[in-house]
């Protein structure tokens, strides 16, 4: 079988990403937290991102799936400007927080970060002891004002990423010496405990075995209630369980988004269908 | 025969054996049963009738050439008449080195008397038949080897393990050369050393406040009474150094930061290479800027503000010194910051901490072991430096902690004893050897407290 036969002439990104049309189903929702309109991403002169239109509802949790490379991570890296820190990286188009521009003048990306938290893919506590990890965010921004309200930020984070009773013995040890799942609840912990308003998640259980992927899974959903969250995952069984809504991106293109049950039951774009019934290649 | 053209041919034995191991083998190669085929490749094979070619050829000739000379000498020093013989050992020395000189020409035979030429003559008849009887021994022992390993070749012999073997041993005995030659230095200071302390107490050294070791050449000599006290020298080396490391840490430090973290790439493609020149000027150079630059400056600043500082000053010194080693405390930090994972710096910014926070909280604590490790070798640098304080420090043994007085390091008094026109077992020259042990000794102790200090405190990552 000859391969040029099937791929009949060589097409360049952007025509694909033109023949893809526009995003299928609703960007927008009714109260967002952060919104993105018209979001390009370049990396230097190679475009990775383009033309998001996207909401992140108040407390609810979307997914972003998508094979890789699809530039799911590079916007989730838009949000809190973590972007910032790779210099050939820039971002056009308009992203909001509550309404402000994230990307204006005014806006202080190591405030934003404050209020935009972020949970890596693979858990980096930071070399220091378990307390010491949790307790500082709240030291950079002042949340505390004495020994024994950080005290008391540091056990509720704690309790709120459901690792208190594992660890509440061992507060002075380091937080490197946790295993894999409860290192990365320990970095939700982290983030928490810096009382933000929207939590970024960038695959955080691509390195954990089953039971901590569920644990972690429980632990979105609780936190629902006080957050707005987004994730990215290779996981389409995970972006099922705990996400309200699903994007599905497809090499920087935003295809397809809507509520996770109708995308996973009866998506309306062939790409997103193909990729979700694992016909994807 | 030379001995190059014995190695030579030791050479071509090896090759030879090479090539033969290996044909040997490469035959049994195509043998159709698997079970009648050789264990390893063909040039394993090779490779081990080369190694029993050449290692106990090579084993021969070092070990003759090892003692020879002693064997020859007692052997001359037999023939030599009962009275020459009843000498003391230091002239028998002295008669048998003439011998020797003789034999080999570099004295001329005319001047020498009979019985000293007749041994010279006896000595080169025995160094031709040993060089004879060595090249001989080392040619068999090589073709014994090799016929040997020729003979050991057998299917079911591992020549692949042998030869992994032979590397690793090869390994072992390239890394225990340098630590025995560590050894043999600090033994070579200890009983130079212990001598000295034969002549002046080991307390008066370790304790006295006053160093002067001027000793008298002739005994009727007057005002030349030396005095061995260690603890000036000892405090200036120290106060130097402190000071090389006050300038060199904070700023190599810093520029490590700068680099590692905030230039642009631009930037530190010139500014690395620059800095790394610094460690390229030859220290004698830094000499000349410290004692022609420096130290006048000082000296003009200091009376401009009603100070008195002293023409040669350890301050002078020491600011060039640290000069000196900004390069190496910033282009090991800077190696050690950049190892640090990104993805610690991305949990820190991600947490909404700035560009300095990130760095003084997670970056310099993670890489703090890497930091202390080349702020040592720093250490060991400045106190090991001499040319910079000979020629700005000056070399009066003051006991003080003023940066603005001339003081003396341990390095310039062992290079201004050694240097002297003393008898070599004088106490003045041995002090060198003592000078050089407590600093060997103060070294290890300085490194031993600062590898325990960074076990305790670091921040391990991953």
């Amino acid at each position: 079988m000859n391969l040029d036969q099937e791929q009949p002439q060589e097409q360049t990104i952007e025509e694909i990403v033109a023949s893809l049309g526009d995003t299928v189903g609703e960007a927008r929702v009714d109260n967002p937290k952060m919104t993105c309109t018209g979001v390009d991403v370049f990396y230097a002169d190679k475009q990775a991102i383009f033309g998001v239109d996207l909401d992140i509802g108040a407390n609810e949790v979307l997914s972003m799936i998508g094979p890789s490379g699809c530039g799911k991570s590079t916007l989730l890296r838009c949000l809190n400007r973590m972007n910032d820190t790779i210099p050939i990286c820039k971002v056009t188009g308009q992203l909001t927080l509550d309404g402000e521009d994230i990307y204006g003048k005014q806006t202080d990306p190591v405030l934003l970060r404050a209020r935009v938290g972020m949970v890596f893919q693979k858990p980096n506590p930071f070399p220091k002891s378990i307390y010491e990890n949790v307790a500082y965010g709240p030291r950079l921004h002042g949340l505390s004002r004495n020994k024994a309200d950080l005290d008391d930020i540091v056990v509720t984070s704690l309790r709120k990423a459901g690792i208190y009773n594992e660890v509440k013995d061992r507060l002075d040890q380091p937080g490197t010496g946790l295993s894999g799942g409860q290192q990365q609840r320990l970095c939700i912990a982290r983030t928490i405990a810096c009382s933000p308003e929207v939590i970024l998640m960038d695959e955080p259980c691509s390195a954990l075995d089953p039971i901590a992927t569920a644990k972690i899974e429980e632990l979105i959903d609780e936190l629902r209630e006080n957050y707005s969250i987004a994730i990215v995952t290779h996981s389409m069984q995970q972006a099922a369980r705990v996400s309200q809504r699903t994007a599905y991106f497809h090499l920087g293109k935003l295809v397809e988004v809507g509520d996770t049950d109708t995308i996973f039951t009866n998506p309306r774009h062939e790409l997103t269908e193909n990729y979700i019934t694992g016909r994807f290649g | 025969m030379t001995i190059s053209l014995l190695l030579l041919l030791i050479f071509i034995l090896t090759a030879t054996g090479y090539v033969i191991g290996r044909a040997r083998v490469a035959k049994m190669r195509n043998q159709v049963d698997r079970s009648e085929r050789p264990h390893s490749l063909p040039r394993y094979y090779g490779y081990m009738v080369a190694i029993y070619t050449a290692l106990p050829a090579l084993v021969v000739i070092i070990l003759w050439i090892f003692f020879e000379s002693t064997v020859l000498t007692g052997l001359v020093s037999k023939q030599l008449p009962a009275d020459t013989q009843a000498l003391p050992q230091g002239q028998l020395n002295l008669i048998l080195n003439d011998i020797k000189n003789i034999a080999v020409g570099n004295m001329s035979q005319s001047t020498a008397d009979p019985v000293r030429t007749a041994a010279a003559d006896h000595f080169s008849r025995l160094l031709d038949n040993s060089q004879w009887a060595r090249n001989i021994l080392a040619i068999l022992v090589a073709l014994l080897g090799m016929f040997f390993g020729y003979r050991s070749i057998h299917k079911d012999q591992r020549a692949r393990v042998f030869v992994e073997r032979a590397i690793m041993i090869f390994l072992i005995a390239c890394s225990s050369l340098a630590i025995l030659t560590t050894v043999g230095i600090v033994f070579s200071v200890l009983f130079e050393s212990l001598r000295f302390f034969d002549k002046v107490p080991f307390s008066e050294f370790a304790f006295g406040l006053h160093w002067s070791p001027q000793t008298a050449i002739r005994t009727d000599q007057v005002g030349s009474s030396g005095s061995f006290g260690a603890v000036p020298i000892f405090a200036g080396t120290l106060l130097i150094s402190a000071i090389a490391m006050l300038v060199a840490v904070p700023f190599g430090l810093m520029s490590a930061i700068y680099l590692a973290e905030y230039a642009s790439p631009t930037a530190r493609a010139w500014i690395k290479p620059l800095l790394e020149i610094l460690a390229g000027i030859p220290t004698v150079v830094y000499g000349f800027f410290a004692a022609l630059t420096m130290a006048p400056l000082m000296r003009n600043v200091g009376e401009a503000i009603g100070l008195t500082v002293a023409s040669e000053s350890a301050l002078a010194a020491g600011l060039v010194m640290g000069i000196m080693i900004i390069p190496f405390v910033s282009s090991l930090s800077d190696d050690v910051i950049t190892a640090v994972p990104q993805a610690m710096r991305d949990g820190s910014l991600g947490l909404g901490a700035t560009k300095s926070e990130t760095i003084k909280n997670v970056v310099i604590p993670a890489a703090l072991p890497g930091i202390v490790g080349g702020v040592l070798l720093a250490v060991s640098r400045a106190i090991g430096e001499t040319m910079i304080v000979v020629m700005a420090a000056g070399l009066a043994a003051n006991l003080t902690i003023n940066p603005l007085e001339a003081v003396t390091t341990v390095t310039v008094q062992i290079v201004t004893l050694l240097t002297g026109d003393q008898a070599f077992d004088s106490p003045k020259t041995l002090a060198a050897f003592a000078l050089g042990l407590l600093l060997f000794i103060t070294t290890l102790i300085l490194n031993i407290i600062a590898l325990r200090t960074v076990r305790k405190y670091r921040e391990q990552y991953e």
